[in-house]
């Protein structure tokens, strides 16, 4: 028996270094992984553990995940707006003190290098980068920022995500702060207070569900995660309940579904490039996006759903009858379908939803069809 | 009944011509909750060491493969319906498939049970 295609296998060359919270996830029983270069837990032990357990948990309670490994950078510096908006198709002149959003950072050929969030804060941008990219993102922004801009990485900061229905009334019991947790709707964020300890606080997440990501202190950290798993809404969830989630939720995992290889306008990420800056450009890669958004693009990112159990996995071809037409960028079993859901990029021509087409799987043909994403609907808290 | 385990962590069981494969606690605990059990089909040729099934977890799918040579004589349809069976009851009602045995001799490069334990142990 033998793991062929680890999520991890390819960080497991690196040195990997420890999180935060790595003493604390095992002595709850996590098996630790090499990801993004660093060990972290995939699922933990215990009555609530798994992956399946987790999943479930999440999207019926609130689930606790490190996700400490991913890059917080903060920018500062005169004319800030400007000389970002040089580097991301964001349009910043909307982006409001404690609102977030989400953005890309391309190459010059429109290939995507990284997706982001920018958040505004006093006198500075937040933005939370992916994990595995952002020793490259810190090298591409540093460069292509003026000097007199400062790019501070935030490595001494943890981040935490509280996610499902209940994780706002686990999380009210704890953060206090000016206003009200509730006053946070999607997308916003703002500081707050946990045990003492001074936090931001994002609705935002990576399940679909509500939620929160908690930026702290890396040394307040496990202080902070054993006080919200003491609730009984809360357990902690590890890596493969947060991939199975983001699934069913429809969200693209970069070095997957996203890449240099890939244009955001192909995945369907066109909200990622601002309306001002779909006429003005001023982007990297603006001239290509700008075609595409009026010409189309040959290929789309879709979401299919698979007749059957077997689940396709990201390399999987796609085929309209004889042809073949796509591959599968992401898949893997749906636990709240009950049934394999994949992602994939096809030929235009065969990505209406309810197009009925199939994936080829150690020589068998499984019958799949175009499905609208997310798979499982989004449950965002956007106020009363 | 003799039962022996290849250090791919599966199990097989002799009994009289037949061998019962599977895969062990250890490897169900490693892969986690199993969604589906691609089985060897009837009539088909295994080599020792050979791809023999493949078993997908919510993450990941791994090879599953055959710890002697032989040809498959029955799959355990239960895994169809239910293949958390591999999860629950790996070494006894999640097995995967029978064969005949067609060199006896290759069993004897397999662990026993104790052997494996310490195996294992040893991970």
């Amino acid at each position: 028996m033998s793991d062929d295609h680890d999520i991890a296998e390819a960080f497991e060359e690196l040195p990997l270094e420890k999180l935060p919270l790595d003493a604390w996830h095992r002595a709850r029983g996590a098996r630790m992984v090499p990801f993004a270069g660093y060990e972290m837990p995939i699922q933990y032990a215990g009555e609530h553990g798994g992956i399946v357990a987790e999943h479930n948990w999440t999207r019926t309670n609130a689930g606790l995940f490190d996700v400490s490994h991913m890059g917080q950078l903060l920018l500062s510096g005169p004319d800030l707006d400007s000389a970002v908006e040089a580097v991301l198709p964001i349009d910043l002149s909307t982006l409001r003190l404690g609102q977030q959003r989400y953005s890309l950072l391309l190459d010059e050929e429109g290939g995507v290098l990284d997706d982001l969030m920018v958040s505004r804060w006093p006198d500075a941008l937040f933005l939370v980068v992916n994990g595995a990219t952002k020793w490259d993102d810190i090298g591409k922004l540093r460069e292509a920022l003026p000097d007199d801009i400062t790019l501070h990485h935030m490595d001494e900061h943890a981040l935490l995500a509280l996610q499902g229905p209940k994780a706002a009334d686990a999380l009210a019991r704890h953060a206090t702060g000016e206003y009200p947790l509730s006053a946070l709707t999607f997308m916003k964020l703002g500081r707050f207070q946990i045990a003492g300890h001074d936090v931001t606080i994002a609705r935002a997440g990576y399940t679909g569900e509500d939620g929160f990501e908690i930026s702290l202190p890396a040394e307040a950290a496990a202080e902070v995660a054993e006080l919200l798993c003491g609730e009984p809404e809360v357990q902690p969830i590890g890596l493969g309940a947060r991939d199975s989630l983001r699934l069913e939720a429809g969200l693209p995992l970069y070095g997957h579904d996203l890449s240099p290889d890939t244009s955001p306008i192909e995945a369907g990420l066109i909200f990622g490039i601002n309306k001002r800056r779909r006429t003005e450009g001023g982007f990297p890669g603006a001239d290509r996006i700008i075609r595409e958004i009026n010409e189309g693009t040959a290929r789309k990112w879709v979401g299919l759903k698979i007749d059957g159990r077997m689940p396709a996995r990201e390399g999987a071809e796609v085929f309209a009858g004889a042809d073949s037409i796509g591959t599968v960028t992401s898949g893997g079993f749906s636990p709240t379908l009950g049934a394999p859901i994949a992602m994939a990029y096809v030929a235009t021509a065969h990505s209406a939803p309810g197009t009925a087409l199939e994936i080829e799987v150690r020589g068998k043909r499984l019958a799949a069809t175009v499905s609208p994403m997310p798979f499982v609907p989004h449950r965002y808290y956007r106020g009363n | 009944m003799p039962r022996y385990f290849t250090d791919e962590h599966e199990w097989i069981e002799i009994e009289d011509d037949v061998a019962t494969v599977g895969i062990t606690d250890y490897a169900q605990e490693q892969l986690g909750d199993i969604v589906f059990v691609e089985l060897p089909e009837v009539g088909v040729t295994l080599d020792k060491g050979g791809d023999a099934a493949v078993v997908e977890s919510v993450k990941a799918a791994s090879d599953v493969y055959s710890p002697i040579s032989g040809e498959v004589t029955e799959g355990n349809s239960a895994l169809e319906e239910e293949p958390a069976l591999v999860n629950t009851s790996p070494e006894e009602d999640g097995w995967f498939f029978r064969m005949t045995v067609a060199d006896a001799s290759e069993l004897e490069g397999l662990m026993d049970e104790a052997a494996y334990k310490e195996f294992v142990a040893n991970l």
